[in-house]
């Protein structure tokens, strides 16, 4: 099997599993997923970092590797941080203050 | 020896983001997921970095300063009434840099075949994702108008240009040392962005956020493909798919398709139902709202983006704080395109520390409304009009509402009688068991406190 055909194996089984768990994320907690898939998104920053940090890399492509890198990296750290702060907000009765 | 080890970080990442996403579904474990994605991403960033072919570290340290000193204060100061336009601009800088990785690449290697393929697919997604969330911010945020815009043979010109951005991107595949096409390449599929939001209304922001959070991901998994990296393909999958299933939520609830959403402009239907003859509603002020929620044994509030425009949602939490002290059940009933983006109401409202377990699905509350004696509308119009069930012809026909109609009293607070997005008229407000609050929500709702409070103090 050639390298291409296992990454659309790949492909195809990881989103068939999204859907699946997905499905299942109560609708209260929508916007705090989008927040969590979208930093997990963020992944691109390993290519981002294979651009910036190569021996080759002419000023142009460092240059958009870095930009790559800075942009990943502001959807790592603030996706992160903001779902943690939504989800501390979610309490259920009885656990709030009197 | 160290290489070895690499394949097996990127594995445990793999399985942590697995695992984030499978503990977002319950509130009780979703913050263990964001713990457990955090270390996915940890593992994915420092296996990375230890790799051969990076051997420049000044760069990509400073980039990652730049970028923490950025998003960290986003993160902290951020007041959560932003959080649509905090995701919409996310969306952009994933785009973004989805696509500049995309043209590094490009640039670099100018490669053949597959990779040349997945390329393209990358940074078709990645720019024209990016211009589009500016477009969705510049809408959230309000330096841009709401309403939809719209040009005779808009659909055209789009399609057009989106075809000509596939066009020049295939001429790229077959022959990649054209390098002259690839500006004109990027261009093009920057401007489908700004065209494709550019006919969208406030409404429709739901749906449309959930699928540029589908794009988003969609261009990481092609740059997975393009960099033969599983990780790249895992994640960005679990985004797109997330992003998929989202949407297809949203237009469901709507009870409208992807090719409407997007092309449907949905605002030039309001010229043809403008000007109905005026009927007469039955107004109440803040006291006699305040006895009648007094009187009643079950309250149901239903929220919309009104809501958040006013920043009402403290003020409700006062209001279900007095009801419920009183032995009312008071509980809030969330429309799924309740706000701007998907699960919007629900941040808001627990954000001023409304229990989650008093916020109620559509499907679960809808059995209830005949047996509830008070519905208070806070900023919510076509998620509770009743002609999306009785009028065939209404250009909302068959979208799912919340049946508040079947409650014993209806209280709708409202500014005025204009016509919400969709510019339908609601028979709601005519019905002779509906009551108009005319005013300022958080003002109303502000007041109504007050005289349940004196009510208390008189008692």
């Amino acid at each position: 099997m050639s390298s291409y055909e296992v990454a659309l194996w790949v492909f195809m089984l990881a989103a068939f599993l999204g859907f699946e768990l997905i499905r299942r994320v109560s609708p209260l907690l929508h916007t705090p997923l989008m927040s969590l898939t979208n930093a997990i998104s963020a992944i691109a920053v390993v290519g981002a970092i294979l651009i910036t940090g190569s021996k080759d890399a002419s000023m142009l492509t460092r240059v958009l590797g870095f930009t790559a890198v800075v942009l990943s990296t502001i959807n790592v750290v603030s996706g992160y941080l903001i779902t943690d702060r939504m989800l501390k907000m979610f309490k259920k009765r009885g656990a709030e203050k009197k | 020896m160290m290489e070895s080890i690499f394949p097996v970080l990127y594995l445990l990442a793999s399985a942590s983001f697995i695992l984030a996403i499978k503990w977002m579904s319950s509130p009780t474990t979703a913050r263990r997921g964001v713990f457990v994605g955090e270390i996915g991403m940890l593992l994915a960033v420092v296996g990375t970095l230890l790799r051969a072919e990076v051997v420049n570290y000044q760069w990509i340290f400073i980039a990652f300063f730049i970028g923490a000193a950025i998003g960290v204060p986003i993160a902290y100061y951020m007041p959560m009434t932003a959080v649509p336009q905090r995701t919409a601009f996310s969306h952009a800088c994933g785009a973004l840099a989805a696509a500049l990785i995309g043209a590094a690449e490009y640039y670099r290697q100018k490669p053949h075949g597959v990779v040349m393929i997945a390329l393209i697919v990358e940074m078709l997604l990645g720019f024209l994702t990016f211009t589009a969330s500016m477009m969705a911010f510049g809408k959230l945020q309000e330096t841009l108008p709401q309403r939809p815009i719209t040009f005779r043979g808009q659909n055209f010109v789009n399609l057009g240009i989106l075809l000509a951005a596939v066009v020049i991107g295939v001429m790229l595949i077959l022959s990649p040392e054209r390098t002259w096409l690839f500006p004109i390449f990027a261009v093009l599929s920057l401007a489908f962005g700004v065209l494709l939001i550019i006919p969208i209304g406030g409404a429709d922001m739901p749906t449309v956020i959930a699928l540029l959070n589908s794009y988003a991901g969609l261009s990481a998994s092609a740059m997975g493909f393009a960099f033969d990296n599983k990780l790249l393909i895992v994640a960005g999958a679990l985004d797109g798919s997330s992003g998929f299933i989202l949407a297809v939520i949203m237009c469901r609830a709507m009870n409208r398709s992807f090719s409407n959403v997007l092309f449907g402009a949905f605002g030039t239907i309001q010229t043809a139902v403008t000007k109905t003859t005026e009927r007469p509603v039955r107004s109440a002020s803040a006291e006699e709202a305040a006895e009648i929620l007094d009187a009643a044994r079950k309250v149901v509030i239903v929220p919309g983006y009104g809501m958040a425009v006013a920043q009402a949602q403290h003020k409700l939490r006062e209001l279900h704080d007095i009801l419920t002290k009183r032995g009312i059940e008071v509980s809030f009933a969330i429309h799924p395109v309740a706000g701007r983006m998907p699960g919007h109401m629900n941040v808001l409202l627990a954000e001023a520390d409304v229990p989650y377990d008093r916020l109620i699905e559509m499907d679960e509350i809808n059995p209830e409304f005949p047996r509830t004696d008070v519905v208070l509308v806070i900023g919510a119009n076509d998620v509770v009009n009743p002609a999306a069930r009785f009028t065939a012809n209404s250009p909302i026909a068959g979208m799912p509402i919340l049946n508040v109609y079947e409650a014993q009293t209806v209280m709708v607070i409202k500014r005025s009688m204009s016509p919400g997005f969709a510019g339908i008229d609601n028979d709601l407000y005519y019905m002779d068991k509906t009551l108009m609050l005319f005013g300022d929500a958080k003002a109303f709702v502000s007041s109504i406190v007050k005289e349940l409070n004196a009510v208390a103090a008189g008692s």
